[in-house]
């Protein structure tokens, strides 16, 4: 059996809410794929329901080509890192991660050789007969990991599983997952909110909102390329500008700039712009503003500016690009890089930039 | 530069003095009558001098040693049966949706509240001798079986204590977060296997702690088996019957059985520390379990056994109000249905209801300012001197009221102070007995509140002692009162120690319910026992609306 993950118009409904809303999803093989989006977007919703404890409203789940929709949790073969990772209290270290080869009737004497070496994967082999209490918040995680994956799984899940840790083990931790998922080669299903934990440690990511994917791509496609303004402006900082594409399919900005961005379709009419800190700069001619705060970051220097119409902007300048720093209150004009920015139809918020 | 530290002087406070009047007041209301007894009960009558002679009687006397082994084999009944019955209503009651599971829970609660006795009294009503059902199967043959002994005992108690195996339980369930039971689920363990390898093992030191409090709560209970018991003697009718029984009193004997049930009571309390709270899993409940939806006969069933058990536990709070109304001769016939149980008692007895309502009130006075001063210093003045407290206040815990009860005639019935018979030593009792439910609930209340707002208040110029009563104090109120309701409640039903200490003068409405029964007067006991049910129920719905439901009872 392949181990891909093919879901197809997955629906939830709680009461009158709809938290799925004909959701498509195809999980390669072998692949780290992220569910990103804010709370109630419904990711931890649809990863639940690939486990198995949320009900299907709507819609075929896949493990292959076999349909698992009405296989019960306990037989789906998933292993999950839950978010308060779940540790049985009263089992000791290599009890928990005994028990679901225990519940697959794993032989006695093959049990404890395969918990080891998973204890050594996540390298805490030396904390094999721990209680839970003595264990801090990373070890508890690397349990929950072995846990998970010493069943071998076809499909392993996550929820937000780094989201108690504190930030410098985060970053540790995200590490060890990405590197072990490499060395296991197992598919992964990882639900997170942090857009810079997702953008690190994936090979795909999907961006949810209200129920929706608002866009599926590699972590520098979405953050290169973004479909449309939410997946924008959830993915790293965006300027937003609202500007005219004219009938030459010109893009002007407040009759001050007009620039040819590159379209992939011929359009007209009003228009949306949004362009990343690094994608603006300080030009001769341009949008004309006053340097609100100037902000030196080392590798490179961050400025507020404010447009003379009142509109704030956030520029990015990298120090080995510049020689002059400007300063505050000093006048300048903005200008933007045609090729990067991207264009949406102010209405459909549909991308139009190639 | 000089090598020399500045001490501070030390000058004591406000806390120095509460912490040293707390410590002289338990010491001498716990802890000196508690030596009287222990001295009291290596001296005998018999023997000159110091002498180990009522222990070895004890031990050699079946009369003696058989009340110990009959009252542990009540216990231990008991705590089965009221396991077998608390954890599946437990289990039902937070997992499925269970039509009216919040007026069921209520009634559960309230059928622990009630005064023990009372059950046992409702009881003989109905399977007595001259009970109803029992009647009722003679006319169709039938022979009811008997509630006398320790049958009727251990049936009574069941009733009356698997609501504390229930509360644990369902406190335990709904603190487990539902991600453990579906870790399971997703490595693979079916229903069962998951109940029985996850869910029970980490509910077991709540269950565990359940059937610690049934079992001390049987082991002190006097009112029932003394009412049923008959032939049947458990140790704290042995207790009374040495100490009270106008043929031979012997306060030397009741002493040593006194120190014997308190040794029962610290074993069993030892047991908990060294066992139960070491196992006691910490659990953070991101997700409380779900409920799952049932429907049709299924749910029926589901229901069906708790409506039962609630209904036959609640069952001697309706015969006891019904047979309020209900005037008889003196030889059981039924002369009608009227007021007159009720004129009888005011008329004879108002005296005890005065008493008990007015002992009770004065109690919860004291268990209210006591148990705000004692939470704090337990919560926020931690230490060698607390930990002393904590362990004083909690004493009460394994001395039974009746033995509370000797301990403090034996060491107040002498100068330099005489107190035997006055409403004093009443009160006192109350308050050392029932102050535990109060600071118990103070300082979980206390734990939740941040200490950074009375820190703002010091910061802010005002005392440390101003910002004690006008800040702290009155954040607590609401934890320390719901705590004291239910002290007033046990209060107003004390009945164990009551029947110890009263005098003619100073009798309660829980002593006179107990006289009435031996008399035979139903009527008025029904009486006398529906004003304690209805001012039960009342304060209970006043914790219920104080605490906005959330009642913690254990």
């Amino acid at each position: 059996m392949s181990n891909e993950v093919i879901i197809k118009n997955a629906v939830k409904k709680y009461g009158d809410f709809t938290a799925l809303n004909g959701v498509s999803l195809d999980i390669h093989e072998g692949e780290f794929f992220t569910l990103l989006g804010p709370s109630g977007c419904g990711k931890t919703t649809l990863l639940r329901m690939i486990a198995g404890f949320n009900s299907i409203e709507g819609g075929e789940f896949y493990f292959g080509d076999k349909l698992i929709n009405d296989v019960p949790a306990h037989k789906r073969d998933i292993g999950m890192v839950f978010q308060n990772y779940a540790i049985f209290p009263h089992l000791d270290v290599k009890d928990n991660v005994a028990y679901g080869l225990k519940a697959r009737n794993v032989p006695k004497n093959q049990i404890a050789p395969k918990v080891k070496e998973a204890l050594e994967l996540v390298q805490i082999a030396h904390l094999a007969d721990r209680k839970p209490n003595e264990l801090s918040g990373g070890q508890q995680q690397r349990v929950a990991l072995a846990r998970a994956f010493v069943i071998e799984p076809s499909v392993l899940l996550m929820d937000e599983p780094l989201s108690n840790l504190d930030a410098k083990l985060r970053v540790q931790m995200r590490t060890v997952i990405k590197k072990l998922q490499r060395r296991l080669g197992i598919t992964t299903i990882y639900v997170t909110h942090d857009q810079e934990e997702a953008l690190a440690i994936s090979d795909r990511i999907a961006v949810m909102k209200d129920g929706h994917i608002m866009q599926i791509g590699t972590p520098s496609e979405i953050y290169a390329k973004p479909q449309n303004p939410f997946v924008a402006g959830f993915i790293g900082v965006s300027n937003f500008l609202d500007c005219e594409v004219d009938k030459d399919g010109m893009t002007v900005i407040k009759n001050e700039l007009k620039i040819k961005v590159p379209l992939r379709k011929p359009y007209a009419g009003a228009a949306k712009l949004s362009a990343r800190p690094e994608q603006l700069f300080f030009s001769k001619e341009g949008m004309p503003g006053t340097v609100q705060l100037s902000t030196f970051l080392g590798d490179f220097i961050e400025y507020e500016v404010k447009l003379d119409d009142g509109q704030e902007l956030i520029i990015n300048e990298y120090t080995k690009d510049t020689s002059e720093i400007h300063t505050d209150g000093e006048k300048v004009f903005i200008s933007f890089d045609p090729d990067r920015v991207s264009l949406y139809e102010a209405e459909t918020e549909e991308v139009i930039s190639q | 530069m000089k090598n020399e530290t500045v001490k501070s002087k030390w000058r004591p406070d406000f806390w120095f003095f509460t912490k040293l009047i707390v410590i002289v007041v338990m010491c001498l209301f716990i802890i000196y009558p508690f030596y009287t007894i222990i001295t009291k009960s290596i001296f005998s009558n018999k023997v000159e001098g110091v002498t180990l002679y009522n222990f070895k009687r004890f031990f050699t006397k079946p009369y003696y040693y058989k009340a110990l082994l009959r009252s542990l084999f009540v216990c231990l009944m008991t705590v089965l049966t009221t396991t077998l019955i608390g954890v599946p209503v437990a289990y039902l009651m937070t997992r499925y949706n269970i039509p009216g599971k919040n007026i069921l829970h209520i009634f559960i609660i309230m059928s622990l509240m009630s005064p023990p006795f009372i059950g046992a009294y409702s009881w003989i009503i109905l399977l007595g001798r001259n009970g109803i059902f029992a009647k009722l199967l003679n006319t169709i043959g039938l022979t009811a079986p008997t509630i006398y002994g320790r049958g009727g005992i251990i049936f009574v108690f069941t009733l009356h204590l698997f609501p504390y195996i229930y509360l644990y339980t369902s406190g335990a369930m709904n603190s487990i977060d539902s991600s453990l039971e579906e870790a399971g689920e997703n490595l693979g363990m079916n229903k069962l296997r998951r109940i029985w390898t996850i869910t029970l093992p980490v509910i077991l030191p709540s269950i565990l702690a359940g059937c610690v409090m049934v079992f001390m709560t049987c082991l002190a209970d006097f009112g029932t088996p003394m009412l049923l018991g008959e032939g049947y003697v458990v140790l704290p009718v042995l207790v009374y019957n040495e100490y009270m029984s106008e043929s031979a009193v012997n306060p030397y004997m009741a002493s040593a059985l006194s120190v014997i049930i308190v040794l029962c009571s610290l074993l069993v309390l030892v047991f908990q520390k060294l066992v139960i709270d070491k196992r006691n899993y910490q659990m953070s409940s991101l997700r409380p379990p779900q409920e799952i939806q049932l429907h049709g006969w299924k749910r029926f069933l589901a229901s069906l056994p708790i409506y039962l058990i609630v209904f036959i536990a609640f069952l001697p709070q309706i015969v006891v109000v019904c047979q309020s109304f209900v005037e008889r001769s003196f030889s059981g016939v039924v002369k009608g249905i009227n007021l007159n149980n009720y004129r009888s008692i005011m008329s004879r007895l108002g005296g005890n209801i005065r008493n008990t309502y007015v002992f009770s009130l004065i109690a919860i006075v004291f268990i209210i300012i006591v148990g705000i001063l004692v939470s704090y210093i337990l919560v926020r003045k931690k230490g060698k001197v607390a930990n002393f407290i904590d362990l004083l206040i909690m004493f009460p815990y394994v001395i039974p009221g009746s033995v509370l009860g000797i301990g403090l005639i034996v060491a107040f019935n002498r100068k330099p102070i005489v107190l035997v018979g006055t409403a004093a030593i009443m009160i006192i009792s109350y308050v050392i007995r029932k102050l535990p439910y109060t600071v118990r609930s103070g300082t979980a209340f206390l734990y939740q509140l941040d200490p950074s707002v009375e820190e703002a208040s010091i910061n802010l110029g005002v005392s440390p002692m101003k910002t004690f009563f006008t800040v702290t104090a009155r954040m607590m109120l609401p934890g320390v009162m719901s705590g004291a309701v239910l002290s007033w409640i046990t209060c107003i039903n004390e009945l164990s120690s009551s029947i110890m200490l009263y005098s003619g003068k100073t009798s309660t409405i829980a002593v006179a319910i107990y006289q009435e029964v031996v008399r035979m007067s139903d009527g008025t006991a029904g009486a006398l026992a529906t004003i304690l049910t209805v001012t039960t129920i009342i304060s209970l719905v006043i914790v219920f609306r104080l605490t906005k439901g959330k009642v913690k009872i254990v």
